[in-house]
């Protein structure tokens, strides 16, 4: 990447004071809020910063590589007399990159005159284009109850030890439109994820046959925790490029945003903010959304970007801040959950809090059939049923629950053992998925099924019970 | 000597610190730096002014100019509001797209309002007449819905000196000439008001009469009153932004103010798409003519955001002024919350209760003050009813925003997380919701229906009843209770499915009209009373169930639109005609 700059921008020697990531510059002159701002520790090494609080009397730089082994005396700080911006071109599909977008492969720097904002523009409301393409993913739990949308912000709640990485590798693999064979192309953001995670997803990518249409930007483990805060910026801002200039269909896949969040509070108690939920700072919600804002369509581009984003939950809390904030911005929510995990079913996708939110315009007559949204609404409406009758044959007995109820706990099983149950490499067509949602139904009696019109039993409830 | 030019010596994100501000007025409106960045007087110390810029700051740099407008934040009023979307500071994002393609770049400057457009004015007042602030001079069909006043601003009283002919006039034209105590006034169609100021009224009215909605478990449970202000609470994904949309599209007001405050952008982009394709049940006519956004969506600047709120309450309070009753929709308070919180860490003031500015109440109540049943100053009666979301922390709702918000409104939508879960949608809590608006509506409703008041204490009452059965079954399972219990754990799923869920997306179903809302609860409610009976008769619950119109029971709702109210009343026939078959099959007593 291009950071020749010698010849730009006014250096200063020394600074008052070094304070976790961030340095006090004195006496500067010209400088510019959110200025991209040149570290050199007295070895020559150079390092990126930015500044937050700029005034005439001084400027409070975060350097984004840590401050490790810098020296007040001698450190020297040139401003380079513009924000963050990073080169963006097509031809970054195929490489991997650090967290500030430059190559970790080897090869050049990519050809690009094109520079811009890594903080983005916001899109104008009236010049998106609302997401309603149906994308089968292949996973019955996601295609039948939770679809994902072109252009839809959907990211997966997880927690430590679930099988995230591989739910959204499969998803990856297998996403595809239902009424043309466009290719995806990729965005891949590592946020202090450990080097076997960003190599299972790169091999992955490579099994698939996908590695050249995929851009990797790796802010692993061992990157200083600062720079994950730009890292997202810099892969959405190429997202961006190949969505909006080039009119490609983008997906982002992010992982894992508690470390981006974890960042964010490192950086905010170091400025002594005043704390919000859980020690995480006040502005967390916008700072997420000015993320999770940064996927859909617009006018006048054939292009998208679909965002997965992967968290994992703390203790597993879903009103932990970072899931809970990313739920108010995002378009739903996929929540994996430990006890369908431990009981062996894969994907883990927990069936009722999770929610894609613009399903509603996504499936149905003219995009797959018209059975789905009912058919999703029943099954739902039976889970909720399951779940309350489980906890009823705890306290009673199962022999105890009515024959009805206890009809209810076989659909419970067959719904999670045959629908939301399947292979890693199982890709179903979403026209299976629904008539396994069918299959389930029909252990209960029809009467029970009153979110379905009677029309639609009709044509596909066959009864199943005795 | 010469007075200091204001210069910036500060920049911290969207606050800004300036020197040589000493004569800059507090609210006022200043352009920051070369781009000209948007941005209000918020602290007024010595020379030095705090300066809160509503747009992106970055390279900003110290020493930049500042240029004062002499005039406080405030709206463009006049015709051409209505159809339109506005960003937090009236910035119509429309004419911005076209100006700068889809992203909304810095420093633009657009008038709110277009001056060129020519609109047909009528006048309704004759030279030598003896006027009043706030009378209407004249009228403009805004859109076949609205007939828009041009008033006399609230400051002008006197005689009409001349007044111009029927025919088409701009903005900027002049209309007409006052004479007053001050001498002689021009009037536009135009007129500016600060945002943060209510717009004067003659006095404050009780409220008479609900918002209808066309929801049936608020229109029936826990109606809003015309004038009347109502929070929605809960967590995310709870249902706040689709029942909000449900209540703009539905709902009897005339006008609609519908402000996207810190949530997504599709959201607007949804409303934008429907709402031109809608038809207004009362109206017939497309519902974007009567419908005002203001977006400022979750990425765009905060400090807009925190201005965003004043902005709709300031126009909507502009057609209340005309005689509209006019429904505000804010979604979501809490994000609006957390702009100040936002801004006064950034002023690095004392924070309250988790962060919040200690200003955070008197804030919450100057903004549901706005709303209100007024009579206007030209003597009509009108109302700005209030609808905030609050989405709070975790979906709990001990935490300060819900916990003052509900010290200023009356009427409390409480969005249930498992409701959601389970797709019971709108999934308002029926035990732990509550509306203070009932008895101002009854009256209304007592001339609709003259049982409502009775149905609606009814099925309250059960309700509650099954409440407190439910806890029992978990314990120890259904098969415990007697069977008139049982009954009740029977008829309040019916009320549940069949009465309370209601679809957004369902076509006959999103929205209910009254009658229809009481002929559903009248049916399932003689079911219950008739059930009882048979019960006491020996008649066992399972053949009340197994009755073959209790699954048509409910489907009824989606079954028979607002028109088809023949079909309902065919089916309670058939339900009392069963009834009354099992009754004869009852054993003696
Ligand atoms: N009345 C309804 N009918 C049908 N579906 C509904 C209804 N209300 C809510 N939903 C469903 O719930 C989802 C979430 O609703 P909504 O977007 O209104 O939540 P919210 O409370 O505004 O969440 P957030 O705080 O994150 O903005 C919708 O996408 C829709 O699928
Ligand atoms: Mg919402």
């Amino acid at each position: 990447m291009n950071f020749q700059v010698e010849d730009r921008g006014l250096q200063y020697t020394g600074a008052a004071r070094i304070e976790g990531s961030l340095v006090f510059v004195e006496r500067v002159r010209d400088v510019g809020y959110d200025e991209l701002v040149e570290i050199c520790d007295p070895a020559g090494h150079r390092r990126l910063g930015r500044v937050l609080d700029i005034s005439d009397m001084h400027a409070v730089v975060q350097v984004l590589e840590g401050t490790t082994g810098l020296a007040s005396g001698t450190l020297r700080a040139r401003f380079l007399g513009e924000s963050f911006r990073l080169p963006v071109s097509r031809d970054m599909l195929g490489r991997v990159f650090d967290g500030l977008g430059r190559p970790l492969d080897g090869g050049p720097p990519p050809l690009s005159g094109d520079r811009r904002d890594v903080n983005g523009l916001p899109i104008n409301p009236v010049a998106r284009r609302y997401p309603r393409e149906f994308i089968q993913t292949g996973l019955s739990a996601i295609d039948g109850m939770n679809a994902l949308v072109r252009g839809q912000k959907l990211p997966i709640f997880s927690g430590n030890g679930l099988p995230h990485d591989r739910v959204s590798a499969q998803i990856v693999r297998q996403a595809r439109l239902l009424e043309e064979q466009v290719e995806f192309s990729m965005v891949f953001a590592g946020l202090g994820v450990k080097h076997d995670v960003a190599q299972y997803f790169i091999r992955n990518f490579e099994d698939s046959g996908a590695r050249a249409r995929v851009a990797l930007f790796l802010s692993l483990a061992d990157a200083p925790s600062v720079e994950r805060l730009l890292t997202p910026r810099v892969a959405l801002t190429v997202a961006e490029h190949l969505a909006f200039d080039c009119g490609q269909h983008v997906l982002v896949l992010i992982t894992d945003m508690t470390n981006y969040c974890e960042s964010l509070r490192e950086v905010g108690t170091a400025r002594g903010e005043i704390p919000g939920r859980k020690g995480y700072p006040g502005y967390l919600y916008s700072d997420l959304a000015s993320l999770y804002e940064r996927a859909g369509r617009i006018e006048g581009s054939p292009g998208s970007i679909t965002q997965v984003a992967i968290l994992t939950m703390p203790s597993d809390d879903i009103s932990h801040p970072v899931p809970d904030l990313t739920g108010y911005i995002t378009e739903g929510q996929i929540v994996l959950d430990r006890d369908l995990f431990q009981r062996g079913v894969y994907p883990p996708i927990a069936g009722l809090p999770s929610l894609s939110r613009l399903m509603k315009d996504g499936v149905g007559p003219g995009y797959t059939r018209d059975d789905h949204a009912p058919l999703a609404s029943q099954l739902f409406a039976c889970y909720a049923y399951v779940k309350r009758v489980r906890a009823l044959a705890v306290v009673i007995g199962e022999e105890e629950l009515s024959a009805l109820d206890k009809l209810y706990l076989k659909f419970g099983e067959a719904f999670e053992q045959r629908f939301l149950n399947q292979g890693e490499y199982e890709n179903r067509p979403v026209a299976t998925t629904l008539d396994l949602g069918w299959d389930a139904l029909a252990l209960l009696p029809r009467d029970e099924l009153h979110r379905v019109s009677a029309a639609l039993l009709a044509q596909h409830y066959r009864q199943a019970h005795g | 000597m010469k007075t200091p030019t204001p210069i910036v010596t500060r920049i911290n994100g969207p606050i800004v610190t300036a020197d040589g501000m000493g004569g800059a007025q507090m609210y006022e409106v200043v352009q920051v730096g070369e781009l000209g960045l948007v941005g209000e007087v918020i602290r007024l110390v010595g020379e030095r002014a705090t300066i809160q810029v509503y747009e992106d700051t970055t390279m900003l740099k110290p020493g930049a100019a500042v240029r004062g407008t002499g005039a406080p934040l405030s709206v463009w009023l006049g015709p051409g509001l209505v159809g339109n979307i506005y960003d937090g500071i009236q910035r119509p994002l429309p004419v911005i797209q076209a100006r700068s393609g889809a992203w909304i770049r810095r420093g633009e400057k657009v008038d709110p309002l277009d001056t060129t457009k020519r609109w047909a004015f009528e006048p309704l007042l004759a030279t030598g007449a003896a006027v009043q602030p706030g009378q209407a001079l004249g009228q403009v069909q805004e859109t076949p819905l609205v007939r828009h006043k041009i008033m006399l601003p609230p400051d002008v009283a006197g005689t009409l000196h001349s007044i111009v002919a029927p025919g088409e006039y701009t903005l900027l034209d002049v209309l007409a000439v006052v004479e007053t105590a001050a001498g002689p006034r021009e009037v536009t169609m135009l007129q500016r008001w600060p945002v943060r100021q209510p717009r004067p009224i003659r006095e404050r009215l009780r409220i008479a009469g609900p918002l209808i909605t066309g929801q049936r478990i608020i229109d029936t449970l826990f109606p809003l009153g015309k004038g009347g202000a109502a929070a929605i609470a809960g967590g995310f994904g709870t249902g706040k932004t689709i029942t909000q949309h449900q209540l703009a599209k539905w709902s009897d007001a005339e006008i609609i103010l519908f402000i996207g405050c810190g949530e997504r952008g599709n959201e607007m982009t949804e409303v934008l798409r429907e709402f031109p394709e809608l038809k207004d049940p009362h109206s017939g006519r497309p519902l974007m003519e009567r419908t005002i956004l203001i977006a400022n969506t979750s990425n765009m600047p905060v400090a807009a955001r925190e201005v965003s709120i004043y902005t709709g309450i300031t126009l909507a309070e502009y057609y209340r002024d005309q005689g509209f009753h006019v429904a505000v929709f804010a979604d979501s308070t809490s994000r609006w919350a957390e702009t100040l919180r936002e801004l006064a860490a950034r002023l690095e003031e004392m924070p309250a209760e988790e962060g919040f500015p200690a200003t955070l109440p008197t804030r919450l109540a100057q903004f549901y003050e706005r709303g209100g049943a007024v009579t206007t100053l030209a003597g009509e009666r009108a109302s700005v009813s209030i609808v905030g979301a609050v989405s709070p922390p975790g979906g709990d709702f001990s935490e300060p925003v819900t916990q003052h918000t509900r010290r200023f409104i009356r009427c409390f939508w409480a969005l249930d997380t498992e409701l959601a879960n389970a797709r019971h949608y709108p999934s308002i809590h029926w035990l732990h919701s509550y509306s203070e608006y009932t008895e101002d509506v009854g009256a209304w409703w007592a001339q609709q229906a003259p049982d409502w008041s009775g149905l609606r204490t009814e099925v309250i009452t059960l309700l509650q009843r099954e409440d407190r059965l439910q806890q029992i079954v978990r314990l120890v399972g259904p098969d415990v209770l007697p069977e008139a219990q049982r009954l009740i754990l029977f008829v309040a799923e019916i009320v549940k499915d069949g009465f309370l869920a209601q679809s957004a997306f369902d076509e006959k179903d999103a929205y209910c009209a009254p009658a229809r809302q009481v002929a559903l609860l009248r049916m399932i409610l003689m079911l219950y009373r008739r059930g009882r009976d048979l019960i006491e008769a020996g008649v066992p619950l399972a053949r009340i169930r197994a009755l073959a119109c209790v699954p048509h029971l409910l489907r009824a709702k989606a079954a028979f639109g607002n028109d088809e109210l023949a079909g309902l009343a065919e089916l309670e026939g058939r339900l009392q005609a069963e009834l009354a078959a099992l009754a004869q099959e009852a054993p003696p007593p």
